[in-house]
């Protein structure tokens, strides 16, 4: 069994309370962090932990908040990134519906380190419930001397407020997420400059995603160095996995960072193998703008290496046989399943969730989505597999956010990796509104042919 | 867009104007636009939708210009610009919803409700969507329901009959 942190409690009745939790050892991050150290101190924790941005880019947490200006008399703000949109990922949902306190003693450790003394909860409007559960976690927190004036008996003072969001991906991005919590529309800014110069209300911020912050207190607790003597390399600590798809036992799971990808799908500890007794096809490993990988190619690593449930294995091989961790978003096909309809699936996501900014990812986009349509349902054409690729290469890197790129992937993957599966649905257009195409050959240990 | 279906006489009630006071002074003096989502769905929760005259009183409220209200409330796919039924099912449709069968639960509540996606039943008690991935992947198919959001999982035919029956029997 691979160590909990974030977890250890989650079957324990009450944990949901700050009572039960406390009695967990809840809390005491916040103690050690106040009572004895300085927010440089807790900066320093974070940073030899060597924790990375749980919300999809893997940027080192503590590095973030070291970058963060501090001009005499101007607020300085944390924001959470709970707008959790990407498909495929869940982990943030449940854990704040589960161990609510989690987020809010990591939300006041984080604001400590960062000086901030008015932070808030960005959360998709969607999770009412769950903005209900962190409403109820914060008043019982405040009415514990945890959060308000002079915490603690220390003189430091932090107001906490949930924000909902009002039903759009691009929030999640985090300055289209500062525009929304100011009252505007999604628009992701154009960077430089960056939130740590000029966030929230044109001030300093940081905005992190809910499971680093929630990490922020085991790591106080047991230390950045410990911390990171779990897992591989520059992957460290444990990570939540949304495990979702054709497989035994969908859920969330906290994994060391470093089991192989061949355990996480197979063994019953995790997702207990393919569902229905079929075989496993392809894996979308970080939510839905990673790159698609056939069977043969998530299992192995182009050279045969097991491939690990860390940054660098995933992305192993680059983009021509590789994908990414992104945020944990582990989406498993059987062989029953058509790889040009989740294309198709995919891109009209995109399509309706651009912003609509740049023309590159609003028009491309909707070209892809229409394309793939035709494609799926059986009018396509030999040409519109390449005008495809040529489309998302004209998307990729001409966008103000990464949401192009985001859309752009999925794309080029599901093609490069799954050529013949297009061409059959030109060359079968009956057979392709009626069948699907199976697991043809990716199963092999030879790799598809790949253009780097 | 912004057609009015009716035109309604808005009032905001005492109980509404204190919720909305509560929430502005969750944001710095003069951010006070910062409460225009929250408060955005406080007024659907009560009204079932924005109207129109609704998005001109919010703007009053927080002092800004009408106009940025509008752009808000039709840039963010949770504000309903026009009447729905009384429970808006909202079926998540999105790819790993499909893997398990998600497109075919939604035809199925389209067939028992007998409307298209969007329109209302007869006895203005139904409607139902398409919405994209509600943070639930592991437990589809899945449909929400507003203004508290309730979620149901693992759907089945047998569930939705019995989802269906449930609401009715409450009116
Ligand atoms: C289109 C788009 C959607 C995103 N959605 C989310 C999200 O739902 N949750 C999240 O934490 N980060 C999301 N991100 C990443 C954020 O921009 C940001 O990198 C992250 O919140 C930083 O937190 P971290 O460093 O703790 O990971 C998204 C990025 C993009 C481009
Ligand atoms: S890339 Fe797309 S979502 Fe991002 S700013 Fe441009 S149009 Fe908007
Ligand atoms: S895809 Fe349906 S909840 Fe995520």
């Amino acid at each position: 069994m691979g160590r909990k942190l974030l977890l250890e409690h989650i079957n324990v009745p009450g944990i949901n309370t700050f009572e039960v939790y406390r009695e967990k050892g809840g809390y005491k991050a916040v103690e050690k962090a106040i009572k004895t150290m300085s927010t440089d101190d807790v900066i320093e924790e974070v940073k030899k932990s060597g924790l990375r941005g749980r919300g999809g880019a893997g940027f080192p947490t503590g590095m973030k908040w070291s970058f963060l200006a501090k001009p005499e008399g101007v607020p300085r703000y944390l924001v959470c990134n709970a707008d959790e949109s990407e498909p495929g990922t869940f982990k943030d949902r449940y854990l704040m519906t589960h161990i609510p306190h989690a987020l809010i003693e990591g939300m006041i450790v984080a604001s400590y380190a960062l000086g901030a003394n008015t932070s808030y909860i960005y959360v998709r409007g969607e999770m009412m419930p769950q903005i209900r559960i962190l409403e109820k976690a914060i008043a019982e927190a405040k009415a514990a001397g945890f959060l308000g004036e002079n915490i603690l008996g220390s003189g430091y003072h932090l107001e906490l407020y949930v924000q909902p969001g009002g039903g759009a991906y691009i929030c999640g991005e985090e300055t289209a997420l500062l525009e929304s919590l100011e009252g505007k529309r999604g628009n992701p800014r154009i960077k430089p400059p960056f939130p740590a110069i000029a966030g929230l209300y044109g001030c300093p911020t940081v905005v992190n995603n809910v499971e680093s912050i929630a990490t922020t207190v085991p790591i106080i607790n047991i230390g950045g160095e410990e911390y990171a003597k779990i897992g591989v390399g520059r992957s460290t600590g444990t990570k939540l996995i949304s495990a979702s798809g054709n497989i035994n036992k969908p859920g969330v799971y906290e994994i060391e960072l470093g089991v192989t990808v061949e355990d996480f799908i197979y063994s019953d500890e995790y997702c207990g193998g393919i569902a229905n007794g079929k075989k496993l096809k392809a894996v979308v490993a970080g939510g839905s703008s990673v790159p698609i990988l056939p069977a043969n190619l998530i299992l192995n690593t182009i050279n045969g290496e097991k491939r690990l449930m860390t940054y660098e294995s995933l992305s192993d091989g680059g983009f021509a046989t590789g994908t990414m961790l992104g945020s944990g978003g582990f989406v498993v096909f059987d062989e029953d399943q058509c790889i040009v309809r989740n294309t198709w699936n995919f891109s009209r996501f995109y399509h309706h969730e651009s912003c609509g900014q740049c023309s590159p990812c609003r028009e491309g986009t909707g070209w892809m989505e229409k394309v793939l349509h035709r494609l799926e349902y059986g009018h396509g054409k030999m040409s519109d597999i390449d005008l495809l690729v040529d489309v998302s290469k004209k998307i990729e890197g001409n966008t103000i956010c990464p949401l192009g790129d985001a859309a752009a992937w999925p794309v080029a993957s599901a093609i490069r990796h799954f050529r013949d599966e297009f061409e059959w649905h030109v060359t079968h257009p009956e057979l392709a509104v009626k069948q699907n195409y199976g697991l043809a050959h990716y199963a092999d240990p030879l790799p598809a042919p790949v253009e780097a | 867009m912004l057609r009015v279906e009716e035109k309604q006489e808005i009032n905001f009630s005492a109980d509404l104007l204190n919720k909305c006071g509560e929430i502005v002074g969750r944001y710095p003096e003069g951010k006070q636009k910062s409460a225009l989502l929250p408060i955005l769905h406080e007024v659907q929760a009560v009204y079932g939708w924005v109207s129109p005259e609704a998005m001109d009183k919010v703007a009053e409220f927080l002092d800004i210009q009408p106009i940025e209200v509008y752009e808000v409330a039709t840039f963010y796919t949770m504000f309903f610009l026009k009447p729905q039924g009384k429970y808006v099912l909202e079926v998540c449709r999105t790819g790993p919803c499909c893997l398990v069968g998600a497109e075919k639960i939604m035809d199925y509540i389209g067939e028992k409700l007998g409307v298209k996606e969007g329109e209302v039943t007869e006895d203005g008690l139904f409607s139902y969507r398409g919405v994209e991935c509600l943070a639930a992947c592991g437990y589809a198919p899945v449909l929400q329901i507003g203004p508290e959001y309730t979620f149901y999982e693992n759907l089945t035919k047998e569930s939705v009959d019995q989802l269906i029956e449930d609401l009715k029997k409450k009116n």
